[in-house]
């Protein structure tokens, strides 16, 4: 009888930490919403996301934060997925395991290293670099930003990548080597379709990684908020809160909370995405 | 007849497979630069990797040393160490691993041991999960300045960082101690409960045992996430540069320290100190990274 309810009050125990989670989601959520929507209220929502000037307390347009958001993340797929991908093929398809395997370490740490250090290192190096290249006064600027996340992404998209082109089954590669395929023809005709879900799964893995960087953006972008250019300083929905919350109050925290209220729905559609592709490769 | 056909086709033979080699050739020639940019790219992530690191600690490591590590920091540059900000995340990786730890084995261990696999509790829990692991982690910056800092009146405290910290490494636990717990063979649990023992019995002597080596992979793996994260550090814990005193005192990690030196690089002593600190962060990254090597290889060999 005692063990019984000893095993009871256990197991009540593990469910109440299981629904931790649950009720931080749901809480993290409410709190968000809560203190954005009056924001988006007074302001209005199409005039908040469309506007395109912030300037705190008089107006607050989050539109140059999203196109800073949206062309550092595009840049950053633009550089960092190619490069990933074939990097994976690499690992997975071409080289030694002894060699993949030293590889695979390196990468592992790519990931671990922590986002100030990418943001020192943009700072200090590929700065200078653009404002050598580009001849201009400040090299902080979105190019830099795009540079730092794409190396951020890296990781992700190669893990990801790997991992989804290693599990084709090998009568794929047998099947196209013995009608006369070469092994790169192989590689980009059968291995990569048939490897297609999980590659998009680590690009939208490394879209969500991009968005919400925000101290490496920080440290390089320069933050101006305006209308983001390829050479010229900008500002992301990430720089927006971490740049202003400790001094904001009143309307202006608000209008915060709702510039994250747009990052988190940007997450929640990527989110969906994920969510979608899993259950396609289900059935 | 036979000659007539065969002397027709041999000059037909002739053109083909010199087409078809002509077409080789190109193939041959598309494979190579491919395999070209194949191997460009491998250099390429591995090189940036290699520059980083090897920029940051040629620049750096000649400024650690046991004085940069063990004093004070003040504005002023009269002392200019890294201790309070050692200490401060010493503090914090011990706190929110105090807090987050057992709740996420715990969670884990219901969801491995106890749940009915594909219920609507594990689906919503699963999915709660995955959110939270999705979440931006400025998000969860404004989420403990709210809840923690301003509603709940801990102010900017080591408590605060700690706890939006430990929520922001909950899916972390749950998900790794997850894979190592479903990792313990089914025979275990049946020999357990075959020979009388009770649930808890069998999870508490048999399966995290069993499961210890994958737990504490987890848990240097949220060390890790703990010491890199920044930007909801700082909206939580602040950025006070001395020794906390107790938990309910505000304090500035090494990341957070970082970022504040890079604001501020003007003279070539505080770029030393940046360069410096960042080295320090590197190293501790790197002896993480070996430890769970070490770890895993000495389990194995068991």
């Amino acid at each position: 009888m005692r063990q019984v309810r000893i095993d009871k009050s256990f197991h009540s125990l593990f469910f109440l930490s299981a629904l931790v989670s649950t009720f931080a989601v749901a809480t993290i959520a409410i709190f968000i919403f809560i203190e954005g929507l009056p924001a988006l209220q007074s302001v209005g929502v199409g005039a908040f996301v469309t506007g395109s000037t912030w300037n705190p307390p008089g107006y607050f347009g989050i539109l140059p934060m999203i196109s800073g958001s949206v062309l550092s993340t595009a840049g950053a797929i633009a550089i960092g997925v190619p490069m990933g991908l074939l990097t994976a093929v690499f690992l997975a398809e071409i080289a030694p395991e002894r060699l993949a395997h030293t590889l695979r370490t390196a990468i592992e740490l790519l990931a671990g290293i922590p986002s100030v250090i990418y943001g020192f290192f943009g700072l200090v190096v590929i700065v200078p670099l653009i404002e050598q290249v580009f001849n201009i006064p400040a090299g902080n600027t979105t190019l830099a930003g795009i540079i730092v996340l794409a190396i951020m992404i890296l990781p992700t998209v190669i893990t990801l990548s790997e991992t989804s082109l290693r599990a084709v089954p090998q009568t794929y590669r047998e099947g196209s080597l013995a009608l006369g395929a070469s092994k790169i023809f192989t590689i980009f005709k059968v291995v990569i379709p048939a490897a297609r879900s999980g590659i998009l799964t680590g690009v939208i893995l490394g879209i969500a990684r991009a968005i919400g960087e925000t101290m490496a953006i920080i440290m390089v972008m320069g933050n101006a908020p305006m209308i983001a250019g390829l050479l010229q300083p900008s500002r992301t929905l990430t720089a927006n809160i971490a740049l202003e919350m400790s001094y904001a109050s009143g309307l202006h925290a608000n209008a915060l909370y709702a510039t994250g209220i747009v990052l988190f729905i940007f997450i929640m559609l990527l989110n969906s995405a994920l969510l979608y592709l899993n259950r396609k490769k289900v059935s | 007849m036979t000659s007539l056909v065969s002397e027709q086709s041999i000059p037909a033979d002739r053109d083909q497979s010199a087409d078809l080699s002509a077409g080789q050739n190109k193939r041959r020639i598309q494979d190579n630069i491919v395999l070209g940019l194949i191997v460009l790219s491998t250099v390429g992530t591995t090189g940036i990797l290699t520059w980083i690191l090897w920029h940051i600690v040629s620049n750096g490591i000649a400024h650690v040393d046991w004085a940069f590590l063990t004093t004070n920091y003040t504005r002023t540059g009269s002392t200019s160490g890294i201790w309070p900000m050692i200490v401060s995340t010493l503090y914090m990786v011990g706190l929110s691993l105090a807090i987050a730890a057992p709740i996420g084995i715990m969670a884990a261990v219901y969801l491995t041991e106890y749940s009915k696999p594909g219920s609507k509790i594990v689906k919503l829990i699963r999915f709660a999960t995955e959110s939270l692991a999705g979440i931006p982690s400025i998000i969860y910056g404004l989420f403990g300045l709210t809840l923690f800092v301003s509603t709940l009146g801990m102010g900017f405290s080591i408590l605060a960082g700690a706890l939006t910290l430990s929520i922001l490494i909950l899916p972390v636990i749950i998900r790794t101690t997850e894979e190592s717990l479903i990792a313990v063979p089914q025979s275990y649990r049946e020999g357990s409960y075959a020979l009388g023992a009770s649930r808890i019995y069998t999870i508490w002597r048999l399966i995290l045992p069993n499961a210890l080596p994958g737990i504490i992979t987890s848990i240097i793996l949220c060390i890790g996430r703990i010491i890199g994260e920044s930007a909801p550090v700082f909206m939580t814990a602040g950025m006070v540069a001395r020794i906390p005193n107790s938990v309910f005192d505000s304090g500035r990690t090494l990341t957070v320290h970082l970022y504040k030196l890079t604001t501020e690089l003007f003279s070539i002593s505080e770029w030393n100190q940046a360069y410096a600190t960042a080295t320090t962060l590197v190293l501790i990254v790197l002896g993480l990274n070996v430890l769970t090597r070490v770890i895993s290889k000495y389990f194995k060999a068991k």
